[in-house]
């Protein structure tokens, strides 16, 4: 089933379709496996003009919406999770700088991570500050021309592959959420280093590790925005940014719906191909019709978002939460139409139940959209 | 698109794209797609665009059908000329139906130019000479010439490129031009069927006859018999 897409959105997919078959797909196995990061895949998306998407043209970018973000996302994640993962985190680490950064950081930052020669990361989440993101302890002091950063942060997304990393820390720790703000830290900046690289359940071929700031010294114009702005650009980027894993999602089930239909016509029992028996008809059903509808949602959101409206954090949040949710569902029940197959690393629904996982957690936990949704919906009615 | 001509674009446009990150001197680089076809082969020159190539340039015109690879190389040839500002012609080491590999050595011929098939890497390359390696059945080839020439390519040359997006809304745009034999100043007799000194009259699966005749006996007495079937055939 496709929807109406204009020209070029049918040409961002059948790019995607011709990376993950002659890319994705013959390595996917191994890059799980051994948790390899796929630089060379990403060289090859960046080629293509994928990181360009939704960067503005006068950055090198294409200057398309939200919508093309997540149906590229889509694809990818159809061959691997690990790869859209590594994909998508890199537009989450630039989303602050698009929204918020001045003129010039724009112009030094965005041409480069548009073209995919570099990539960037997003680093929020610390030890004792998860959901409750009030709770980080890296800290910025101005001295002079330049911030001070002191502290940890853990399971950060493209952690020591990316250059541009935009880091959360407190600038005024006494006035908690408000008294955050956000930073550009490249790479090779004396005093920032990385810490261990994580061994994940899924999504093994992204890098999750841990970035260490000691009395790491960065320039004063490296702020986005002023001081006391963090968490409202956390929030801002996750409300566009969210849709996209709600399309990880999505991708993800949708490659393992197409595995479970392919193997219950050839897998015969009792005399016959599974696919005969009603019970695996409905649960293919209800997998195929759960995949739509939260596509549907999906690219309802990013129409939304595309047109410009404001309040989209509601939105943003059900899109995610919905197709992360049905994502779950549908890769266990993909392994369970293949039966004990289904369970071996012979077959890939196995690796997609455990990618599918991710999208639950990450980028605010279902719970936490649940609070989203629910305090919008009492602050501002149904709508 | 014939596979072998991918590599042969991508070499092209990375040629284009090592001469411009300036490890090669500045020099400006356009890399042209030709074809020699019917109207319907501007889809894959739209497609060479898409990977990168600068322009693309068909070939066509009813009285080209029916070429046979002389003829082929003598159209391609006219057409090169009239190009004129050419440094190297990059051929796929053969098509995938006809599987000659002869219209690159015959271009060559056509067009006065060294001709090197079968090559797997550009070591060396600049204005006015190019270095490459290529792999026989039993040893590597280095070989340096002079520019222009032409060189053909094959699977061990490099990975074709996905196309960008930037490429494919390029391609959609794109004009090709197509020359036809006025604008070739090409003489009926030269192209399509009657510049042809071949004709394929009949494409058939050869059937394979295989004689088996199994052995018996001890294991001396097998390799006996083998021997002497072997001696009579005079294979030894
Ligand atoms: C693979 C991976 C990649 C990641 N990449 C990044 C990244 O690139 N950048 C980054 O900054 N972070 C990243 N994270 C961190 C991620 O965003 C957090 O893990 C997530 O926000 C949840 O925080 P937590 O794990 O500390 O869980 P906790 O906050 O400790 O939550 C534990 C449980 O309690 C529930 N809970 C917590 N608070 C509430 C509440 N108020 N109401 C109801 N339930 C609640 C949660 O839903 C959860 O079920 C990554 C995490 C992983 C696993």
């Amino acid at each position: 089933m496709r929807y109406f897409l204009t020209e070029e959105q049918q040409m961002i997919i059948d790019i995607c379709r011709q990376i993950v078959d002659e890319r994705i797909i013959p390595a996917r196995a191994e890059l799980d496996e051994k948790g390899i990061f796929p630089t060379e895949i990403l060289k090859e998306v960046g080629k293509s003009d994928l990181f360009r998407l939704f960067v503005p043209e006068e950055y090198g970018g294409m200057g398309t919406g939200i919508f093309e973000v997540c149906i590229a996302t889509e694809e990818l994640s159809r061959g691997d999770m690990g790869v859209a993962t590594s994909y998508a985190a890199s537009g989450l680490g630039f989303i602050p700088i698009l929204i918020y950064g001045s003129e010039e950081q724009k112009k030094k930052y965005l041409p480069q991570l548009a073209s995919g020669e570099k990539l960037a990361a997003f680093g929020l989440t610390e030890s004792e500050a998860g959901s409750d993101v009030g709770g980080i302890r890296t800290t910025a002091k101005l001295d002079g021309d330049y911030y001070i950063l002191n502290g940890t942060k853990q399971w950060i997304t493209n952690g020591g592959e990316a250059d541009i990393y935009t880091i959360f820390a407190m600038t005024d720790p006494g006035k908690g959420a408000r008294g955050a703000s956000t930073f550009i830290v490249e790479r090779d900046t004396p005093g920032f280093n990385f810490g261990k690289k994580e061994d994940k359940l899924g999504i093994r071929s992204s890098a999750t590790r841990e970035l260490i700031f000691t009395d790491c010294k960065i320039p004063r114009e490296n702020i986005i925005t002023r001081e006391g702005m963090g968490f409202i650009i956390a929030m801002k980027t996750f409300d566009q940014s969210r849709p996209a894993v709600g399309a990880q999602a999505v991708g993800v089930a949708q490659a393992a719906l197409e595995e479970a239909l392919n193997y219950s016509k050839i897998r015969k029992q009792f005399g016959a191909a599974i696919s005969s028996f009603q019970a695996i008809q409905h649960m293919l059903a209800d997998m195929a019709t759960n995949v739509e509808a939260a596509r549907a949602l999906i690219y309802q959101t990013a129409k939304v978002i595309d047109s410009g409206e404001k309040n989209i954090g509601r939105l943003s949040a059900m899109s995610k939460l919905f197709a992360s949710d049905m994502a779950m569902k549908v890769t266990i029940d993909a392994v369970q139409i293949l039966g004990g197959y289904g369970y071996m690393k012979d077959y890939p629904v196995e690796r997609m139940m455990r990618d599918a996982k991710i999208t639950q957690i990450y980028e605010g936990t279902n719970q936490i959209q649940r609070n989203i949704i629910a305090l919008d919906l009492i602050k501002r009615g149904v709508l | 698109m014939n596979p072998f001509d991918t590599y042969a674009i991508e070499e092209g446009v990375r040629l284009k794209e090592r001469f411009n990150s300036g490890n090669n001197g500045n020099l400006d680089v356009e890399v042209i797609a030709v074809s020699m076809g019917p109207p319907q082969a501007e889809e894959v020159l739209k497609e060479s665009i898409s990977l990168g190539v600068d322009s693309g340039l068909l070939l066509s015109d009813r009285a080209f059908a029916g070429a046979d690879t002389w003829a082929t190389a003598a159209t391609l040839a006219r057409a090169i000329k009239k190009i004129d500002d050419y440094k190297l012609i990059i051929l796929g080491k053969q098509t995938f139906d006809g599987d000659t590999g002869q219209v690159g050595p015959e271009l060559a011929h056509k067009l006065n130019l060294p001709f090197i098939g079968y090559v797997s890497s550009i070591l060396e390359i600049d204005y006015k000479k190019v270095k490459v390696k290529r792999l026989m059945e039993d040893r590597y080839e280095i070989i340096e010439t002079r520019l222009p020439a032409a060189i053909s390519v094959g699977k061990d040359i490099n990975v074709p490129r996905v196309p960008s997006l930037r490429g494919k809304l390029k391609a959609k745009k794109a004009e090709i031009p197509v020359w036809d034999k006025n604008c070739l100043d090409i003489k009926e007799k030269e192209a399509g069927l009657s510049g042809s000194y071949t004709k394929v009259i009949k494409i058939f699966t050869p059937k394979v006859k295989h004689e088996v005749k199994i052995i018996k006996g001890s294991a001396d007495e097998q390799v006996n018999e083998l021997y002497k079937e072997l001696k009579e055939l005079g294979v030894i």
